[in-house]
């Protein structure tokens, strides 16, 4: 097959049966633990660097704006690293009459939740970090812990305004991430398989929005909303409602505690973004259609990372695309959009997922 | 017609004619003059412009009422004194007209006039512990040094009334009590367009009560005026509300005007209407951009900025001003218009007209734009009028408030456009009245861009300009509704007192009233609409 050209597996295998014969295998696993981990501390800044850049631009575009252009080049290329610089250089303010432990713990609440789950994303055939076979169910697990640190940054902090945007956020993440649960449930189905590599491997013969087509597309669309809101970006973005509440949960943050709230709002979305790609669009599986043989040969040339993050990105693209045109929704009609429409919505559209599997009525 | 009313109740009114005609009533008669005026079934006052309070010396402490008939347009200005400089009351009217109950505070704050029976009898402007009350002519300046110490707001009120037996009592009432969850929204605050603090009491998301408490940016300017010749006046209406510059300082030299019997030539009136309604284009695009980021749309606010920029910058030309143009004086206008001023101004009309749709394909037709704003805040015409929330806001609620249409000044008689009412009364009513009102504008500007008169843009005036003695008036619609300049004259060559309507201030009154049930959000959204401007309610 020519799909295993970018297989990582052989080679990484190599690598460890290396190790394992010049040292201990507990050595060994340690150190390939510790450069997996440095590997995903650096990706984790890189990616949240090419994103905030991103967005910078994409909001400007919109905007009928230039965006950054002066620091370093024409395309202000540094002017992210230089904010990256500068936050790490702000001074942490700590607050009186708040709840120290509770107050330093909840970024790093936030941003463990948000690595956790960046860490399942399917980079290339062999290239998983976390591997397990109930992944995708570890994925929604390690996301809701996010929640619990917006809770505890706004509880903590001792202000009205972050206590209003951490009720928000709370009553909003736990309502979505039902319809998040039942898309994501609808695609198991589907794939028959709750492993990441397997759902990504089910679709070497069309992308499960193809092979699923309308209970999929359908799903594809609530995850993408639920999804956003998960995330807390515009149009529900009123955890942090600049105009209302300040800055909401993390308004008494400062320096690099706020920047783990900023840089995990960033990774958030582009796992919202990875996790959507994996499910409906076939994660790092190049294009594929069924008896085009001659096409499929070509697609399999292009690496399986650069189609995983070229996909993501264009739904990275859509969701800011969605952010920088519509206003704000208001606390009721975000619930009443979960409760009365989106949940029952993804409720119909698992049972005829269902049912079309149980018919042999997918591709 | 109303003076025979007044005087049929009591005949000793006594009734002044210099200028403006002013009814004195004894202090003690005056609410039930009010009451028989408002209650008046063909020509009912039932809109109270505003409350002037006054420091005549001599003759004591007191206040102008200036009255007006929704149904005619009939004006009358009342004016009560009282002598006791120490113990100075009235009695308030605020249980006829809402927009007392935050006038009177006004009142009560720069004079020291007590209102009886009135509920809310606190400071507004200055500090809590303020003393001395600085309008008056004899407030010492040097009384109040400053401070450095925080201020505590206090939750109770005090409310006055008069024992049957003449003596004083005092009753205390609550503003927030023990279990009210308040929040400051303000006064640093990125949504209360300027520096505005609102105690807001909160139940979960929902609105209890809204206290706004004002003068963080009061820069005395009323107090200011009373030392500075007539022109010098002038230089400080553009500093009232921004967005309104050239109106507030066309109110200012037409009451200056009229008082001294000043013609003004044709062609400067020419100017002044399109410059009026090119600062009211200005206004509403900034409103727009304003209320789509305050509901988180930041998007559609670069739109509104890009046009407004255009403006600015035709302003710049002939002003030599963008946002504080001080063009208009007494006798007309500063400059000539620049001779590219007629092309631009044409051409930004043409563009704006092809612009517009763009407006409201991003906004108004929006789902979530229609859910936030349809139905949300509704204010009604009774309370409108009651509230004194004049312009668009009061237009949105069905209440026909337009000064260019009902008392009309400068070419407003003369050319054709029409006045947006709608009736709903909701926060998408107040929006849609000034997107129409911007093409509403844009049709005036049109019919008298090609046709200005050649001529002295500037009538000559003296050197030193000096008022007979009386009280002088004059209204014009500013882009947030009717703003008036009174003026007493005592004959020398700087003003007695020199009063501004503030366009703001009903409004800001009006918040409690319009966001009681909504939601936080509401609030900020409400806000927007309402579109108040902060130096221009602390003036």
């Amino acid at each position: 097959m020519f799909l295993d050209y970018y297989n990582l597996s052989p080679l990484l295998m190599q690598i460890h049966a290396f190790l394992c014969s010049v040292m201990p295998e507990w050595l060994a696993l340690t150190l390939e633990g510790l450069v997996v981990g440095v590997f995903i501390l650096v990706m984790y800044a890189v990616l949240a660097i090419i994103l905030i850049y991103m967005e910078r631009k994409v909001c400007a575009a919109f905007q009928c704006r230039i965006g950054p252009n002066r620091v370093g080049g024409k395309g202000g290329l540094l002017q992210v690293p230089a904010d990256v610089l500068k936050i790490l250089t702000k001074e942490i303010i700590s607050l009186k009459h708040s709840d120290h432990f509770l107050y330093a713990l909840a970024p790093f609440l936030v941003i463990l939740a948000s690595i956790l789950t960046f860490s399942c994303l399917p980079w290339n055939k062999g290239g998983e970090i976390l591997h397990m076979n109930i992944g995708i169910f570890f994925v929604l697990a390690a996301s809701s812990i996010g929640v619990l640190g917006i809770l505890l940054a706004g509880w903590s902090s001792n202000s009205k305004y972050t206590l209003i945007g951490a009720v928000r956020s709370g009553a909003m993440i736990i309502s979505y991430e039902l319809s998040i649960g039942l898309s994501v449930l609808t695609m198991v189905v589907m794939s028959g398989a709750m492993d990441i590599q397997t759902i990504v491997e089910g679709q070497a013969n069309g992308w499960n929005i193809f092979k699923g087509h309308i209970p999929a597309i359908m799903a594809f669309i609530i995850y993408l909303i639920a999804g956003n809101a998960e995330a807390n970006r515009g149009p529900f973005d009123l955890a942090e409602a600049e105009q209302e509440l300040t800055a909401g949960y993390h308004t008494e943050y400062s320096g690099m505690h706020f920047g783990f709230f900023y840089l995990a709002e960033y990774l958030n979305l582009f796992i919202t973004a990875g996790i959507a790609t994996t499910l409906f669009l076939g994660g790092w599986m190049p294009l594929h259609i069924a008896g085009l043989d001659g096409l499929n040969m070509v697609m399999d040339y292009i690496p399986g990372f650069v189609w995983f993050i070229g996909k993501t990105f264009f739904i990275v693209f859509l969701l800011m695309w969605i952010r920088w045109t519509f206003p704000r929704l208001r606390i009721d009609q975000v619930l009443t959009l979960e409760w009365k429409y989106l949940m029952p919505l993804s409720l119909v559209v698992l049972l005829l997922m269902t049912v079309c599997k149980v018919f042999g009525l997918t591709f | 017609m109303e003076i025979e009313k007044i005087t049929s109740i009591i005949p000793e009114a006594e009734i002044s004619q210099t200028g403006e005609t002013v009814v004195k009533v004894p202090a003690e008669k005056l609410h039930q003059i009010a009451e028989t005026l408002l209650n008046d079934k063909e020509n009912p006052m039932d809109f109270l412009r505003d409350i002037v309070g006054m420091d005549w010396g001599e003759e004591g402490l007191g206040a102008l009422y200036l009255l007006e008939s929704t149904r005619t347009g009939a004006r009358i200005i009342l004016k009560a004194v009282t002598a006791d400089r120490e113990k100075a009351l009235l009695p308030t009217v605020s249980d006829l007209w809402k927009t007392a109950l935050i006038k009177e505070r006004e009142v009560y704050d720069f004079f020291g006039i007590c209102f009886l029976n009135h509920p809310d009898m606190r400071r507004i402007f200055l500090r809590e512990d303020w003393i001395g009350y600085p309008m008056r002519k004899d407030y010492d300046m040097n009384s109040n040094p400053l401070r450095m110490d925080n201020e505590e707001n206090a939750d109770m009120t005090d409310e006055y009334f008069l024992r049957p037996d003449g003596t004083l009592e005092g009753r205390k009432n609550v503003v927030f009590g023990e279990d009210d969850f308040v929040v400051n929204i303000g006064p640093q605050h990125p949504s209360t367009h300027g520096v505005l603090r609102m105690r807001t009491s909160l139940d979960g998301e929902n609105i209890r009560k809204i206290d706004p408490i004002l003068g963080y940016i009061h820069r005395g300017i009323e107090k200011m005026n009373e030392s500075l010749t007539y022109p010098q006046t002038l230089a400080l209406t553009d500093r009232l509300d921004y967005l309104s510059a050239h109106q507030n300082r066309h109110a200012l030299c037409m009451c200056i005007e009229k008082a001294a019997g000043i013609e003004v030539p044709e062609r400067a009136q020419y100017i002044r209407t399109i410059m009026d309604e090119l600062q009211r284009i200005d206004s509403h695009l900034l409103f727009y951009s304003c209320l789509v980021m305050d509901m988180g749309g930041l998007t559609p606010f670069f739109y509104g900025f890009r046009e407004r920029e255009m403006i600015l910058d035709i302003f710049e030309e002939t002003t030599g001003g963008r946002l504080i143009q001080n063009y208009n004086m007494i006798g007309g206008v500063q400059a000539d218009i620049h001779p590219t001023f007629q092309q631009k101004v044409k051409d930004f009309i043409k563009h704006l007209r092809s612009v517009i749709q763009d407006y409201h394909n991003i906004f108004t037709s929006n789902v979530i734009a229609d859910t936030r704003l349809k139905g949300v805040g509704v204010l009604s015409k009774e309370d409108a009028i009651s509230l004194g929330c004049t312009g668009g806001t009061g237009r949105a609620s069905g209440w026909a408030n337009d000064v260019r249409k009902h008392h009309p000044y400068a070419l407003y008689n003369k050319v054709d456009f029409k006045e947006i009412v709608y009736t709903e009364g909701d926060s998408f009513a107040r929006y849609m009245v000034r997107m129409d009102e911007i093409m509403e504008s844009c049709h005036i500007i049109e019919q008298l861009i090609d046709n200005i008169p050649e001529g002295e843009f500037r009538a000559k005036t003296k050197p030193i300009i000096k008022l007979p003695e009386g009280v002088f008036t004059s209204s014009v619609e500013t882009s947030r509704g009717e703003f008036d300049v009174v003026l007493e004259s005592h004959g020398d060559k700087v003003p007695y007192r020199l009063h501004y309507r503030s366009t703001g201030l009903p409004l800001v009154h009006a918040m409690d009233t319009v966001c009681r049930g909504a939601k936080i959000a509401d609030l900020i959204a409400i806000g927007g609409t309402l579109d108040f401007v902060i130096p221009d309610i602390d003036r």
